[in-house]
């Protein structure tokens, strides 16, 4: 069993990132003390239970050649939200689709979905193709593309 | 540097359904008819390169404690400076310009929903400006990976 604050260390590895060598998981047991068989028990439960959504590597889009990435934003009636959702995460290049609060009066949106594409003019043509294929042409949404990034690591929650 | 094929289908593939287990480049590595050593080292190299921003993974913000994206109107004049407050949080993992009146959008994450909106409020006071506290309500893909 391992203690409740290494247990926080082991999944803040998660977001700064392990090694990449011949035995990951055998480096970060020994940095933390810990024996191998316990930390692969650890984050196999982790992911089983929905604590760890993946595990693998994160790679970096815009590095890859997708320079151009758009939040675009919905204004879906509240009935239909949830159907929308559905929709719109079953896209390919929908990359995160989430529900969240309107803020009145200046944000009417509810509904997020993260596009990336080789260029802008690529995400723009496929979000015409997602508003047409899934009939949301009358839905009032924005793109909000984005220009500069400045910081972008994984969360940390350990204190 | 230049991606191969080879290369594509190798960071396809490690970005999901990732062995947990004590040597896991040797699985991906006979999966995939490659050699292991030969395997580590060109994802080391891509790593380098920036190709792959880290090999770890995401966790479930929801689980862990309190998150949110929050969002700033800030007068582009004031951007350099309002930024700089914004990353000087260890709290804030991501932060990007983006183009509406609402113009910086970050994610704040923190062990507790307290914490996070003591770190929210002092980032609306020092910077003056209004700010969207917009947390998830319900996540309708989970599934990060990203295939290129």
């Amino acid at each position: 069993m391992i203690p409740a604050e290494k247990q926080q260390l082991l999944l803040d590895k998660l977001s700064s990132g392990l090694p990449i060598c011949e035995f990951p998981f055998r480096r970060i047991a020994e940095e933390l003390s810990l024996d191998e068989q316990d930390v692969l028990e650890f984050y196999r439960t982790s992911l089983a239970n929905g604590t760890t959504k993946r595990v693998g590597m994160v790679l970096n889009h815009q590095r890859l050649g997708y320079r151009s990435n758009a939040m675009v934003v919905w204004n879906v009636p509240g009935e239909l939200v949830d159907h929308v959702g559905e929709l719109l995460g079953r896209e390919d290049k929908v990359t995160l689709c989430y529900q969240r609060p309107r803020r009145a009066p200046h944000w009417p949106y509810n509904l997020f979905a993260m596009i990336h594409g080789k260029c802008r003019q690529a995400v723009l043509a496929e979000i015409a193709r997602i508003r047409k294929e899934n009939g949301l042409e009358n839905i009032e949404h924005d793109v909000l593309f984005s220009t500069r990034k400045f910081k972008q690591t994984g969360a940390r929650y350990a204190s | 540097m230049d991606i191969s094929a080879q290369d594509i289908e190798l960071l396809n593939r490690v970005q999901k359904n990732f062995p947990i287990v004590s040597d896991p480049f040797a699985e991906i590595a006979s999966e995939l008819g490659r050699d292991k050593s030969e395997m580590i080292n060109r994802l080391a190299l891509l790593e380098q390169a920036g190709f792959i921003a880290r090999f770890g993974g995401v966790n479930n913000h929801k689980k862990m404690g309190a998150s949110t994206l929050a969002a700033l109107n800030v007068p582009t004049e004031k951007i350099d400076e309002i930024s700089t407050l914004v990353n000087s949080f260890r709290e804030v993992n991501h932060n990007y310009l983006r183009e509406n009146a609402f113009n910086l959008w970050f994610v704040v994450t923190a062990a507790t929903e307290g914490k996070l909106q003591e770190i929210l409020s002092e980032i609306q006071r020092r910077s003056e400006c209004e700010l969207l506290d917009l947390p998830m309500v319900k996540s309708y893909h989970i599934d990060l990976a990203f295939q290129i």
